[in-house]
């Protein structure tokens, strides 16, 4: 069945995580993300699915942690202060090897911070953002379409992976509204056979557990998860590659800095400057083998972010220094303007003919 | 007719609690609760993180460990994922009083239809001995080394005075695991906390007062005069709340 | 035949059945040490056991069994 509607950013994801499957949403109120908990309070009871506000985003990932458990597709969402307080839980779903849906419409911060859009939390999405090694897989939406579509592809990754998605959004793409074509997906049932659904007297006991007091258990478990996280940096790392057949100048942006930069692209091409954009879809892994690949011919790398250099960081290792990588950003919830982005390629290209 | 000593839903496995830690006698009697309402087949617990962190070793069901004092979600996410499974929660005075505390309160008030084992020794017994929230006033342990000094600290919580406030719950009740008398108490309130679970009446959660021989620096027997001298004077048996005997009533 | 038995190998000598039993017919002896250094509780006159269980009751470790 296919639709297509307008829609906001946060409904569109909410709306993509029923058709996916998920029945079983926990979170609590925070700004710019208030319209998932709102939609699917209405949507759940409607598809006989569980909407369930909790005391803290704290017990909310904990409860999702319990659903599964029980072997059942689940979500928490919240903005960057919520994620701060599941970070705790990311965790022990890590260490549980737990699949989960997490989504952050991430604002500025430090601290309380301000509630317009941010893309500050790049660091803590992509290093896991919890006590111990462990990665998320890291999906970075740049449109309301792409809110719903990597909502369910976010779900079958962490199925299929045994670990925690994450829905990397920003406040823009969660409030904007825009054309979303919604597909009821197949989605790609992994058999469960560790959850938590009674012995049934038919099978050994299931014990789900981050805990392992023998250090050799313990590091073959890490080593173990590590393996897995190579098969996902092998097979999932994603990302959109825009006129970048012949780019000297490559921006690398995700996410409402995307939309931005890819303007800025088309300015700076009407200008004659060849320019292109890699976008990131997976924030991790990172596609660091286009962007090394990119290297060989691009000059000048920009990375245009809404934080203080984040991503850049991981600009700079993936092309190991050897092309120069400037920074374009604001923070603290201002955007950047195409305007402002193409002075920037303009520049980068001056230095790069020199 | 044999008085057996482990129930069936309990692995053979030798515990690794202290010896005369009565946490061995509140396994069983959960134990008990499981198999004399033949639900071990579909019965999860939710070990807490403390002396009960290997409670999973201990029982022949499917099981998980929450991360510090957030049982009760973690148990809220499995029952509402399947309503059909029977969930528990075993948690210490650390975990449910003090970082778990919210978790515990809400689950409460929701009414969660789960059940809670709340074994409060006063102390933190696998970091060996600090101050709980429930330590008595004057208590000697390795944060208050001149006793709890009340002033400072504020005095002990008391989990079921507070939680039977609440409109929420279903079952409030505290035993104490020191005596025969006691334990026999203990189990008929922990048999009930699972049937209401079964029954669908809603949240139910035992206190049972616990020993801790090693950390309060006494032998087995003396840690249970000292919780009859003591720690039952200040923690009041007895049944908090039950709606079921309300409905009885009116 | 026995009616009251202990695994040795369970107990971990605390003696809560000792103090539990209103015979006073248990007692820990010293001398006899099981795998884990604990000494087990031990019946010395079974034949005043009344089988009340109370022993049973108050075993942390699930090692008594009485049979009645």
């Amino acid at each position: 069945m296919q639709e297509t509607i307008l829609m906001k950013g946060n409904e569109a994801l909410a709306e993509a995580a029923i058709l996916a499957g998920c029945r079983h949403y926990f979170g609590y109120p925070i700004t710019p993300q208030t319209e998932i908990g709102a939609y699917l309070s209405k949507r759940m009871p409607e598809v006989g699915g569980v909407f369930l506000q909790a005391e803290s985003e704290i017990a909310a990932i904990h409860m999702v942690y319990g659903a599964s458990c029980a072997g059942k597709r689940a979500m928490t969402s919240s903005s960057s202060p919520g994620i701060s307080l599941k970070s705790e839980g990311l965790s022990y779903l890590a260490g549980s090897d737990l699949p989960a849906l997490v989504v952050n419409v991430q604002r500025a911060g430090p601290g309380l911070g301000g509630i317009q859009p941010s893309q500050s939390d790049y660091m803590q999405a992509t290093r896991g953002g919890g006590h111990g090694d462990f990665r998320n897989i890291v999906l970075a939406p740049a449109s309301v379409q792409e809110m719903a579509s990597l909502t369910q592809r976010g779900f079958d990754l962490a199925d299929e992976y045994r670990m925690t998605a994450m829905i990397l959004s920003d406040g823009t793409i969660g409030q904007m509204m825009e054309q979303v074509t919604l597909e009821t997906p197949v989605p790609k049932l992994v058999e469960k056979p560790w959850a938590l659904t009674g012995t049934g007297g038919k099978r050994e006991k299931n014990i789900v557990t981050s805990l392992y007091l023998s250090p050799k258990e313990l590091e073959e478990k890490n080593l173990t998860r590590f393996a897995r996280y190579k098969l996902v940096e092998e097979r999932e790392t994603d990302y959109e590659a825009f006129c970048m057949e012949d780019a000297e100048i490559c921006l690398i942006a995700y996410g409402i800095s995307a939309r931005v930069s890819r303007n800025a692209v088309s300015a700076a091409r009407a200008k004659g400057i060849r320019a292109g954009m890699i976008r990131p879809i997976t924030l991790w892994p990172f596609p660091s083998a286009a962007l090394k690949q990119a290297a060989k011919t691009v000059k000048h790398f920009l990375s245009v972010e809404m934080s203080m250099g984040q991503m850049m960081t991981d600009i700079e290792l993936a092309v190991r220094c050897t092309r120069p990588v400037t920074l374009v950003s604001h923070v603290g919830g201002v955007i950047p303007t195409p305007e402002e982005v193409l002075l920037a390629i303009e520049r980068a290209a001056e230095e790069a003919a020199v | 007719m044999s008085k057996t000593n482990k129930p069936h839903s309990m692995t053979e496995t030798h515990t690794h609690y202290c010896p005369g830690c009565t946490h061995g006698i509140i396994h069983r009697l959960v134990g008990d609760a499981i198999d004399a309402l033949g639900i071990e087949e579909r019965t999860i617990g939710v070990a807490p993180v403390g002396c009960s962190v290997l409670a999973y070793n201990y029982f022949n069901l499917d099981m998980t460990v929450a991360a510090h004092g957030r049982a009760p979600a973690v148990a809220t996410g499995l029952k509402r994922a399947n309503p059909e499974s029977i969930v528990f929660a075993y948690q210490g005075d650390g975990d449910l009083a003090s970082i778990g505390m919210a978790e515990a309160v809400h689950a409460a008030a929701r009414n969660e239809n789960i059940t809670i084992i709340f074994v409060n020794n006063a102390v933190y017994g696998m970091t060996g001995g600090q101050m709980a929230p429930t330590s008595l006033p004057g208590q000697l342990t390795q944060t208050s080394p001149n006793g709890r000094d009340v002033d400072l600290c504020g005095l002990p919580v008391k989990v079921c005075e507070m939680l039977s406030q609440l409109d929420g719950p279903a079952y409030i009740a505290r035993v104490a695991a020191n005596s025969p008398k006691n334990v026999i108490a203990a189990k008929r309130a922990i048999e009930k906390a699972f049937r209401n679970q079964v029954e669908g009446k809603g949240f139910s959660l035992v206190e049972v007062l616990s020993s801790c021989p090693t950390n309060w620096g006494k032998s087995p027997k003396d840690a249970l005069k000292w919780m009859d001298s003591t720690m039952i004077p200040y923690y009041p048996l007895g049944v908090y709340k039950d709606t079921s005997r309300r409905e009885i009533d009116s | 035949m026995a009616k009251w038995t202990i695994q040795a190998e369970r107990c971990k000598g605390c003696g809560l059945c000792v103090d539990a039993c209103p015979k006073q017919i248990l007692r820990i002896d010293p001398d006899v040490i099981n795998h884990k250094g604990h000494s087990p509780a031990q019946m010395t006159d079974e034949t005043r056991c009344t089988k009340c269980g109370f022993c049973v009751l108050m075993c942390p470790d699930c090692a008594i069994t009485v049979e009645r």
